[in-house]
């Protein structure tokens, strides 16, 4: 079972707490029906389905607060979490291996 | 004294015997046996018959690996349990227990003509035998192969006993206290950190225990064990036997399953059978030790043909002897002290079969002593002997040609292929192994845990190397920590030091065709087997695996995976690591469901939410239906009533008069801010902005593929104030959802959401009579502006209520919310005011078939996730005028807006009959099959029209209105007429009352 830090909570618990989420930095289109049907077909089903690092969502079901990770999808590790809004971080070192 | 018994050696107590019973015959053996080792004691060494051919088997090892000597064990009715092993198995008093897979004895089993048959049961022979024809598949092949599948019986009862679970934070975790582990925890326990120290046997010790003649700082390695198990319980290490760690996850968790009772002759009351511990441990430390090898050749599977070690096992701790004329064949040093150990003991070994050409001259030297015969580069071709064997015969090997074979007589025969590391845990980590050619074997490399491996598991031999690896391992997991301590070092007399070599099948002068020569004895795998798996196109180990069944018996390919690797990847012309190994998963070895599931079983698997209400609802009868994780009352039968009956009752009673109706799971949602009608406008499909204060409105939820995903009543109670309601089982759901657009897409938003379903308790009241009935008891409602569709904060009952006037059934309704404390309080009072109205209580089935009358859906039932509003004749929800909100771009993608889309409509059968829901619906019944189904029913329900009525999906239903369908089911095709979806007072007078 995988320890998950919640970026709200500032604390690191057990899988059990979280619920995936989906891909991360997937914004919803201001205006969507400025979109055309090839677009929002991008949007609602395209993902990236990274082998590696992969950009997802959390949430912490104790806080009900949905957060971003960057988790490894062949290590199953977690290598950084960080609160909704804030920019796509890095990969780092460790996960460009 | 039993014949095979040596008088006060082992660690068993000689003087306490314990009676058990093994196929009905009573035996006697010592407190401290296992059920292996007291048979043995008595001579018997045929345990078992094997799963494909069922020829007859003994126990191979003395442990946990084992895959031939699985038992049936009982203690009373529940609690019996198939393929248990008899070489884990502690004695117990009055302990009963039964071979399997024969019949009618284990001595004389029809089911050993598949012997004789082999040739038909080649790897693969499930592919090729039952191919055809195809009509026998049904009828004949797979009935056949179900009987004759399975190994051991179930038990039929309940299991009466129950299981406990821990969780465990430790510093260190040290699995296998055999020398290395015990060494590794004295390292460890230095400097005060947590150490958790677990073996999966009775006692600790490891192989110590198995070679007594050891001595270790000058003890003899039984005193020394004694005196580090002292001292680490003096250092407050926890020590835990009967413990297997079964799985090793993210994280450094561990599984470990403790057994508690299993080996006591009468468990205390109520103590539980098993224990699953999840440990979080900061440093692992892995001495597992190494698991002795079978060689493969022909007739290396007749009971008395067993691991060397094992051997020596059962002389040293259980004081028996296997056998008085052992043989011995082995690859590797090992076996020779083994051989040693039994001749001291008085058996006359008949020879030491050694397959290297040279050997250790300290090992001659000590054979020629004892007088042992000694043939070095030989091997065995073959072995006699139906029920126990009986002889072998060997013959010399030179320059790769076998000559000059001959019989050497035996009374079991003990063999040895080298040591194979025990790294399953450290696979369970993704971990990385290395071959290593030397030691034919693979060793732990990359590691992706905080984790050591020492001992024989690292590849060690010797208790000398193996004593200092585990030290220098508890150090490593010590510093880890951050902390330090100091190096230990270890005086070793007597050791035994070892090396070997790695083979394929053993070579023979017999025809390979015709060897059975077994690799997995379980499920009954030859190295023939793999070798025609790779002839017939394997090229992949898991292909071979799975084709030839190779390691998928119950010991997980513990006794095979490394010989079935050799022998394939010699056929494939390849290097072992180039074929690679198959994967190791958890369990590490069997483990019951019982320890698995723990409290989570009957009550405690899954909570059951039960509204205010619900002790009036069982007080007065009510049939209960599971809803979500409600209990919702179903109906309430009068006496003499079934189901149909009570159901028809209700819905005439509230049609005519009054119903009363428990809504409390009815899913809550309030959404409050100066930006909550922005937020409500973006969410639903409905526009919100106009809603007044004080009225209520249908509210369509989609997701953003434009399916429906939920729906119910929304009250506007103040400009910023939305009263959201739910389906029963979309209440988190539906919040999550909010929760997820509040915070990620319009961060901006001033809105907060705030789930209250068990905070209101909810009754419905519904019929012509409820206005005269409730008004009394209402204060603070203006009854000249409260039309159907309002809402208003006020008072019920003398209680603080929040009022809906809202209809799920088509009569006037209304919905009264109170705090969920009041909640029986304000049904027993309303219950009381109905009586005059003779108000009838009506549970889930009336509430739906009322609601189906009047063509209201159910989220879920009539909608799956690929319905959409359109679809469900649901456009007028949606507000046209409004740029967006979730799921409004998807209505207009061209498979939305494509012709031929399922859509709901109404089914009158011709005949009358009740259809079935997820019945399938075609055009043309006399269409060849297979037909095509263009729907299916969704809701069917008798009505109080005296006629059943049921809604469906199909494909363009809305133009086929009058059109007929057929439903073929298997007692025939019904025709149905398809309708409107509105059966009952299509134009709501009932409502304008």
């Amino acid at each position: 079972m995988l320890l998950i830090h919640c970026p709200y909570c500032d604390d690191t618990l057990p899988e059990l707490e979280f619920a995936y989420a989906g891909e991360a930095h997937i914004a919803r289109p201001a205006d969507p029906s400025a979109l055309t049907d090839e677009e929002w077909r991008d949007f609602l089903f395209i993902r990236t389905n990274a082998r590696g690092p992969h950009y997802e969502r959390w949430r912490h079901i104790g806080c009900g607060r949905l957060f971003n990770a960057l988790r490894d999808t062949v290590s199953d590790r977690f290598l950084t979490t960080y609160k909704a809004g804030e920019a796509r971080r890095p990969l780092t070192n460790e996960a460009a291996e | 004294m039993s014949r095979y018994r040596i008088s006060g050696k082992g660690r068993v107590d000689h003087a306490a015997p314990v009676s058990f019973t093994f196929d009905g015959k009573t035996y006697r053996g010592l407190r401290g046996d296992t059920v292996a080792s007291a048979l043995l004691a008595n001579g018997v060494h045929l345990m078992g018959r094997s799963f494909k051919y069922h020829r007859p088997r003994g126990a191979v090892t003395a442990g946990s690996e084992e895959p031939n000597a699985l038992i049936g064990t009982s203690r009373g009715p529940g609690r019996f349990e198939p393929n248990t092993r008899a070489t884990v198995q502690e004695l117990r008093a009055g302990l009963v227990t039964e071979s399997q897979n024969k019949w009618p004895s284990l001595s004389f089993d029809l089911g050993a003509v598949n012997d004789r048959a082999y040739m038909l049961f080649s790897a693969g022979f499930y592919y090729k035998t039952f191919m055809w024809p195809k009509s026998f598949w049904d009828k004949v092949y797979e009935p056949v192969i179900r009987g004759a599948a399975g190994l051991g019986r179930s038990p039929t009862e309940p299991d009466p006993d129950h299981y406990a679970s821990r969780y465990l934070h430790t510093d260190v975790l040290i699995v296998g206290a055999g020398p290395a582990g015990i060494a590794a925890a004295l390292a460890a326990a230095q400097s005060g950190a947590d150490v958790t120290l677990v073996d999966e046997n009775p006692e600790m010790g490891g192989s110590l225990l198995s070679d007594p003649g050891v001595a270790i700082d000058g003890r003899p390695a039984w005193d020394w064990i004694d005196a580090q198990l002292g001292r680490l319980r003096a250092a407050g290490v926890r020590l835990m036997t009967r413990t297997t760690a079964i799985g090793y996850y993210h994280q450094n968790m561990v599984g470990l399953c403790q057994r508690l009772t299993d080996h006591l002759d009468s468990p205390p009351k109520g103590a539980p059978r098993e224990r699953m511990w999840r440990v979080r441990a900061s440093q692992v430390v892995l001495a597992q030790g190494a698991l002795e090898k079978p060689l493969v050749f022909d007739g290396n599977d007749r009971p008395g043909v067993m691991l060397a070690g094992a051997a020596q096992t059962y002389l040293h701790k259980y004081g028996v002897r296997v056998g008085d004329a052992p043989a011995v064949v082995t690859s590797h040093d090992s076996a020779w002290y083994a051989a040693f150990d039994l001749a001291d003991s008085g058996a006359k070994v008949a020879a030491i079969i050694d397959t290297r050409a040279t050997v250790r001259p300290d090992l001659l030297d000590a054979a020629r002593q004892r007088g042992i015969e000694v043939l070095a580069g030989h091997t065995v071709t073959t072995t006699t002997g139906r029920l126990r064997v009986k002889s072998l015969r060997a013959a010399a090997v030179r320059g790769g040609t076998v000559s000059g074979g001959r019989t050497i007589p035996c009374d079991c025969l003990l063999m040895c292929g080298g040591w194979t590391p025990s790294l399953h845990l450290f696979s369970h980590t993704k971990g990385s192994l290395a071959w290593d050619a030397d030691g034919g074997t693979f060793l732990p490399d990359r590691k992706t845990e905080a984790v050591e491996i020492a001992g024989a598991g690292r590849g060690l031999w010797g208790y000398d190397p193996v004593l200092a690896d585990g030290a220098a391992a508890g150090l490593r997991a010590l510093q880890g920590l951050g902390r330090a301590g100091h190096p230990a070092a270890f005086r070793v007399a007597n050791d035994r030091p070892g090396t070997g070599t790695s083979h394929t099948e053993l070579p023979t002068d017999g025809n390979p065709g015709k060897a059975r020569a077994f690799v997995d004895f379980q499920n009954d795998v030859t190295a023939k087997d793999i070798r025609l798996a790779v002839r017939e196109g394997m090229r992949s180990i898991e292909h071979v695996k799975r084709y030839t069944t190779n390691g998928m018996a119950t010991d997980q390919g513990k006794m095979s995976n490394i010989n079935g690797l050799m022998i394939a990847a010699d056929a494939l012309g390849k290097q072992p690591p180039q074929v690679g190994l198959t994967t190791f998963r958890p369990p590490y070895t069997p483990t019951s469901f019982g320890a698995f599931c723990g409290y989570l079983r009957g009550e405690t698997f899954q909570l059951t939410r039960k509204t205010p209400i619900d002790p009036w609802a069982e007080a007065n009868g009510a049939v209960f239906e599971p809803v979500a994780q409600w209990r919702r009352a179903w109906y309430f039968p009068k006496a003499g009533e079934d189901m149909h009956t009570a159901v028809l009752r209700e819905c005439k009673a509230t049609r005519a008069s009054l119903g009363i109706f428990d809504a409390s799971t009815l899913g809550k949602i309030e959404v409050a801010g100066p930006d909550a009608v922005e937020f409500m406008n973006r969410m639903y499909t409905n526009p919100w902005t106009k809603l007044q204060p004080g009225r209520c409105r249908y509210g369509l939820l989609l997701g953003e593929d434009g399916f429906i995903r939920d729906d119910g009543v929304i009250g506007r109670l103040s400009p910023d104030l939305f009263h959201v309601t739910t389906t029963t089982g979309g209440a988190a759901r539906v919040l999550t959802m909010m929760e997820d657009y509040l915070q990620t897409e319009w961060p901006d938003l001033d809105v907060w959401l705030t789930s209250t379903t068990e905070q209101w308790a909810t009754v419905a009241l519904n019929g012509p009579n409820v206005l005269a009935m409730l008004k009394p008891l209402v204060q603070d409602v203006d009854w000249d502006d409260f039309p159907h569709m309002s809402c208003a904060e006020c008072t019920v009952a003398g209680l603080p209520a929040r009022l809906f006037r809202l209809s799920f059934t088509g009569e006037i309704g209304f919905e009264v919310n109170v705090p969920a404390r009041h909640g029986l309080t304000l049904w027993e009072t309303l219950m009381e005011a109905g009586k005059p109205f003779d108000i009838c209580p009506y549970g889930t089935e009336t509430m739906h078939v009322l609601r189906a009358e009047k063509g209201y859906i159910i989220v879920g039932q009539d909608t799956d996730g690929t319905v959409t509003p359109q679809d469900a004749g649901l456009d007028w929800a949606i507000g046209k005028a409004k740029k967006d909100f979730v799921g409004k771009r998807s209505l207009s993608r061209p498979d939305i807006v494509a012709k031929g889309r399922k859509q709901l409509v109404g089914l009158l059968t011709e005949d009358g009959s009740l259809l079935q829901e997820g019945a399938q619906i075609v055009l043309d019944p006399d269409q060849p099959k297979p037909m095509r189904m263009v729907g299916h029913v969704t809701s069917s329900y008798p009505s109080t029209m005296g006629h059943p009525i049921a809604m469906a999906v199909i494909e363009g239903g809305f133009d086929r209105m009058g059109e007929t369908v057929f439903i073929p089911m298997p007692d025939g095709v019904r025709r149905a007429r398809i309708t409107s979806t509105v059966f009952y007072d299509p134009d709501n007078a009932r409502l304008k009352a």
